[in-house]
């Protein structure tokens, strides 16, 4: 069977730090993948080659068997995988509907003749992407619906969260790429935040994501595989309970008893 | 406080208008500086009673017929003052100041854009309407090739700016301002430093250089110069204030908040700055021929570096991005020199004063640019 998503032998290298080392995992469709691993063992780094934010050193990126190594980040957006930030990466002077809109880049007429003069086109447009953006909104909380207009600066830590989440599911994509969505967050925050992930998994159930998480619990409720990097390398691959049993993830990132 | 927009875009208009025309006419320094100090004591109350924001976003929100409050001041000081030779002049510059600093609100305000060298964009427009205007070319035509010529040197400045980033692009296009001046002083074609004379705009074979003589109405030739500079502010202002309530405009926010953000999600950043710029130059250039032909005659003392700066500074104490500030601080940068001649170079530490005061106090501008929101849009 082939796979949605695989990276082969994939090697980053930031001058003398070998980043990622010679990786490969495959992701399937409508799957859910945990990547776990110390600071620094590359799992961002992955996620940034992924969507061409940093240049590979070697190996492929395959999306549907197709090779995405070395695309733009706009091209990778464009065949269908778009991401959240670690340190989220909102524009929080612009309103929620204009952090989320901007996910829908494809489906928006861009001509610039239309924009400035058919503003009845234009209008149409924006009450079709608006209630979009205010449906998906609403599957996340009804209260943050009501605040489309709001400026970003004005939301919590959960809340912006969940607008740069929705600002990669507008897109409608088949590989979402979560990178540590719990940062910053309270504990009670990061529970609510688990039943979303939980709740897009369910209305979306043929597009895999790839989460990044420290947190323990989250993994054990939404991840269906693990994969453990250290120091760019893969060392451990398969269910949560299998990947924390191992004696050497354990001593290496969940630290011995 | 609930108010109709359209009374509030009214009351606005008018204290606008009444503000503007009593520091046009005002002769005396004491009415001059009262003026100043009512409009910044004006300025502090809106800001405390949070007013500011409210009227920003009520003109942000209101149909696009609001900005046609705009020529109808224009039109009222200018009738009302059409003998004041030097007023009206004035006004003119204003408003060219002011169309110029619509397109470097395109280019800095909307896209993040950085461009030093809007003296030089105004200059090239300006140099196209004094060799264009030799050859019997319609007025308006040779307008809009100012324009054109403006956007066409832009396209290849663009390229190494593309190629840096942050305070390196500021200074390509510093080092650009200051080769154009260089390049007019030594070519003798472009009247070296001496300069150049330009035919001034004519309609329908009427030079608008002549003086209005309507039965017993007189009135100076600025007053044409005024409803021309109007008039192409007016549609700048409008089409500008469109871009901004478009998918652009929010792409263009979305590449100066942040760049690489943008690009995972598919924006062209690069096509976006180039966009922002060639518009943003197009309309520097249209300021810049309807400049010189009002002038009369162009020289490469007009386009200095220090010109590019007062652009910026418009558009900075006015409030970046809101294209309502820019004749408020326009007026503020181009008629308050003038008009405090008598304290002599004194005039340049007022204003450095002012800048300095107006960044540490409000740091985002006199009235901040409002959040974009498609009420109105999707009320429709």
């Amino acid at each position: 069977m082939s796979h949605l998503f695989s990276a082969r032998d994939v090697s980053v290298r930031f001058g003398g730090l070998q980043a990622l080392d010679k990786l490969s995992l495959d992701v399937d469709e409508g799957t859910i993948i945990g990547l776990i691993g110390p600071n620094g063992s590359g799992k961002t780094t992955f996620f940034n080659a992924l969507t061409g934010l940093c240049q590979t050193a070697g190996g492929q990126l395959l999306l549907d068997g197709t090779d995405i190594t070395g695309l733009e980040p706009r091209h990778v957006y464009s065949r269908g995988v778009t991401r959240t930030f670690q340190r989220s990466r909102l524009c929080l002077s612009l309103s929620v509907f204009d952090n989320v809109v901007i996910g829908r880049q494809n489906s928006l007429d861009l001509n610039i003749v239309s924009n400035l003069l058919q503003r009845g086109r234009f209008n149409a447009a924006v009450r079709e992407n608006h209630e979009r953006v205010r449906a998906l909104l609403a599957t996340f909380s009804e209260m943050l619906a009501g605040r489309i207009f709001d400026p970003l600066h004005s939301l919590n830590m959960i809340d912006r969260r969940r607008i740069e989440v929705c600002r990669a599911l507008v897109a409608e994509p088949r590989l979402l790429l979560l990178d540590e969505p719990s940062a910053g967050m309270t504990p009670d925050e990061t529970h609510e935040f688990m039943d979303d992930i939980l709740k897009v998994r369910s209305n979306n159930p043929r597009m895999s994501i790839i989460i990044i998480e420290h947190e323990m619990d989250l993994m054990r409720r939404v991840a269906e595989r693990c994969i453990v990097l250290n120091y760019g390398r893969k060392v451990a691959d398969g269910t949560f309970d299998a990947v924390v049993a191992d004696p050497w993830v354990q001593e290496a990132y969940l630290g011995t008893s | 406080m609930k108010l109709t927009n359209l009374t509030t875009s009214f009351a606005v208009a008018a204290i606008g208008t009444l503000l503007t025309g009593v520091i046009l006419v005002a002769e005396n320094q004491w009415a001059v500086i009262g003026a100043l100090l009512a409009a910044a004591a004006l300025s502090i109350v809106l800001a405390r009673l949070k007013i500011g924001m409210v009227l920003a976003s009520v003109l942000n929100e209101s149909s696009a017929w609001v900005a046609l409050l705009i020529p109808l001041g224009g039109v009222i000081i200018g009738f009302a003052l059409h003998e004041e030779d030097f007023v009206l002049m004035m006004l003119a510059t204003v408003l060219i100041y002011g169309l110029a600093c619509v397109g470097l609100t395109i280019q800095f305000g909307y896209a993040g854009v950085i461009n030093f060298a809007g003296a030089a964009f105004f200059g090239i427009g300006g140099y196209t309407a004094a060799l264009l205007g030799e050859w019997g070319i319609p007025s308006l035509l040779i307008i809009v090739a100012g324009g054109m010529v403006a956007a066409a040197i832009g396209c290849i400045l663009i390229l190494p700016v593309l190629r840096t980033k942050g305070h390196y692009a500021a200074l390509i296009t510093i080092a650009f301002g200051l080769l154009f001046r260089s390049f007019l002083e030594v070519n003798h074609t472009l009247g070296g430093p001496q300069g150049l004379k330009v035919e001034g705009a004519s309609v329908a074979g009427h030079s608008l250089l002549d003086g209005i003589q309507l039965g017993s109405f007189q009135a100076s030739f600025y007053l044409n110069y005024v409803l021309l500079a109007l008039g192409v502010f007016t549609i700048c202002f409008i089409l500008a204030r469109n871009l901004e309530k478009s998918w652009i405009g929010v792409n263009f926010d979305a590449v100066r908040e942040d760049p690489i953000g943008a690009s995972v999600f598919g924006v062209n950043v690069a096509y976006w700055r180039i966009m922002a710029f060639v518009i943003g130059n197009f309309v520097i250039g249209l300021a810049g021929a309807i400049f010189a032909m009002m002038q009369n005659f162009i020289a490469p003392s007009n386009f200095t570096f220090s010109d590019s700066l007062i652009m910026l500074s418009i558009i900075v104490l006015g409030g970046l991005g809101n294209l309502w500030a820019i004749l408020p601080a326009a007026i503020l940068v181009v008629v308050m020199p003038e008009k405090l001649q008598e304290i002599g170079e004194f005039r340049i530490l007022v204003f450095a004063v002012l800048v300095v005061l107006v960044l540490r106090f409000r740091p985002s501008g006199l009235f901040p640019r409002a959040l974009r929101k498609f009420r109105r849009e999707v009320a429709q």
